[in-house]
């Protein structure tokens, strides 16, 4: 099965500018089925992202985070070759993990 | 030891009234050892006490034990008017100093708290996201600096909002 | 509103009784486009040509700001490698989507509608994906969203840039025929609001109908298939006709229906020439 992460990570002159987006339903628990029943919070907790054997940034997500979540962000260092580790749990205890390449 | 308690957070209410004094008891003498973020849960945990708040002040308090005071070095990008309340790019960023956190409110959700982010040294304080708004509210941005916290907000209009609305 | 006037009694139709005069009057497919397109630069003039497939974003500053940072990393991205996946994926003959197609489907998107001179019907993308499934012993896809999504947002995204080449074959009148009657469609009025596709993508593009903001007609199916943040998936230009008929409080048509095949007819011929931009996004 594909991966359910997306990753783009472009070292620049010192920086390394991380985008990823993840495929995950992010549903709140708010919104009711077609039979009027709540359909039941199934969301993404936590993303780690790693590199060099260090976290360079985590997200700590809940309901009101927009499904197929995506987010930005930079870190000083990282460099084209390295490798970028990614890892989520969502609150039903699932995971996925994906590494890729810094460009 | 702490770590192990962590499951019961959420698995009853009383493990959760439990763990949340534990964890405000702890959090408060984390804050006194060390000068990075002291979230009411373990570095690899999720704040679930913080995420079911619907009062900014209670979320904050749960999240970080501290109040904001606003300041125009956090920058707040959102739009006017959402296109869909159900993805609203929303991106913070700040030229505040030894940054360790930034998290996202949105007043009129049903819990204000939307995301949190730790920002470990060498981390640029900057996040790009896209967030639910169930209705027009105002979007409240928190950066940890130098272990006090800052805010800014701005008004977000949704017209369709982004909760099955 | 007077020059949105002129161009439809230019076009021979304002409302049902009147279209009969398309065949009087010396309109063509060529001149019609020409005329419609006219239209919209004109009421638009500071939006390039190109612009108009990008919707309601090119009519509106500030949903276009979500839209590129959307773009950036964009919400179809995940159906659009499943569209790659299932279109070089073999069926259990063997063949695949490649032998169904010129050029073995890629780069060709711009090319439908196209009118079959053997049996006389518009065929969509959506309907030659369906024939090549049947033909090879496979189960059709739904029209509405998921696979059939997928598998045209791959050879739209195939076909990025290129400009929409619809024919309506001189040497078969009932190709012009069906070009007509989906212009017809696409200007009659319907529904228990009484609104023609016309009401609101020819006279009312860029403002607002309550919270959205509404897409010029020239271009509207450039960019399909879409992710709507309405629908938090994927849709087809089948699901979007059905939608806009329910939209107006009238009873939507089966998927791909003759009618709605030539209002695509119609609509594709209307934006010759302007890039094919899918798979797209949308609020």
């Amino acid at each position: 099965m594909a991966s359910t992460i997306r990753v783009r990570a472009i070292a620049g002159a010192d920086t390394t500018e991380v985008q990823a987006l993840v495929q995950h339903p992010m549903d709140s628990g708010f919104v009711k089925n077609a039979k009027g029943e709540l359909i039941p919070p199934h969301h993404i907790e936590t993303v780690q992202f790693e590199t060099g054997g260090k976290t360079v940034f985590t997200a700590l997500w809940g309901p009101a985070v927009s499904k197929d979540p995506f987010v930005k962000f930079s870190f000083k260092g990282g460099k084209k070759g390295d490798d970028l580790k990614i890892t989520w749990v969502d609150n039903k205890g699932a995971t996925d993990t994906t590494t890729a390449k810094i460009m | 030891m702490f770590i192990a308690k962590l499951p019961d957070l959420r698995t009853s209410r009383r493990g959760l009234l439990k763990g949340a004094a534990l964890a405000t008891v702890l959090g408060a003498s984390l804050n006194v050892m060390r000068s990075v973020a002291a979230f009411a849960a373990d570095a690899a945990g999720w704040p679930a006490e913080a995420f079911k708040l619907k009062s900014q002040d209670d979320t904050l308090k749960a999240l970080y034990g501290k109040t904001a005071e606003a300041s125009d070095k956090v920058k707040l990008d959102a739009p006017e008017i959402a296109e869909n309340g159900a993805v609203v790019p929303i991106s913070v960023s700040t030229t505040l100093p030894k940054v360790t956190s930034i998290s996202l409110m949105v007043a009129e959700n049903p819990n204000a708290l939307a995301a949190s982010y730790k920002i470990p040294e060498g981390t640029l304080p900057a996040v790009s996201n896209r967030l639910k708004m169930a209705k027009t509210s105002k979007v409240i941005a928190i950066v940890e600096s130098d272990g006090k916290l800052y805010s800014a907000s701005k008004e977000v209009k949704v017209t369709v909002g982004g909760c099955g609305g | 509103m007077m020059r949105g006037l002129a161009l439809l009694v230019a076009l021979g139709m304002l409302a049902g009784p009147q279209f009969a005069r398309a065949e009087a009057t010396k309109s063509s497919p060529e001149k019609d486009m020409k005329a419609f397109q006219a239209y919209f630069t004109n009421k638009f003039p500071k939006v390039p040509l190109k612009d108009f497939v990008n919707g309601p974003y090119s009519m509106n500053e500030g949903l276009r700001k979500q839209w590129i940072e959307k773009e950036t990393f964009p919400p179809y991205d995940f159906a659009l490698d499943h569209g790659k996946e299932l279109f070089n994926k073999p069926f259990k003959n063997g063949k695949t989507f490649a032998d169904c197609f010129p050029n073995k489907g890629i780069g060709i998107r711009q090319n439908y509608p196209y009118f079959d001179n053997k049996t006389n019907e518009v065929i969509t993308l959506e309907v030659a994906v369906n024939q090549c499934l049947e033909k090879n012993g496979e189960k059709p896809y739904n029209y509405m969203k998921d696979d059939m999504a997928a598998v045209t947002a791959y050879m739209a995204f195939t076909s990025r840039g290129k400009p929409f080449n619809i024919k309506v074959p001189k040497n078969n009148p009932k190709a012009l025929e069906a070009y007509e009657k989906g212009k017809q469609y696409f200007y009659q009025r319907r529904g228990q609001f009484n609104f023609s596709c016309a009401s609101c993508h020819v006279q009312e593009p860029g403002e607002h109908i309550r919270a959205e903001v509404l897409a010029p007609a020239l271009g509207i199916l450039n960019a399909m298939p879409i992710y709507r943040s309405e629908w938090g998936g994927m849709g087809t230009i089948s699901r979007r006709f059905t939608s806009c008929n329910s939209q107006v409080r009238g009873v939507p048509l089966k998927p791909q229906d003759p009618e709605y095949r030539n209002v695509e007819y119609y609509l594709s011929y209307m934006a010759n020439g302007l890039p094919i931009s899918g798979p797209g996004a949308r609020p």
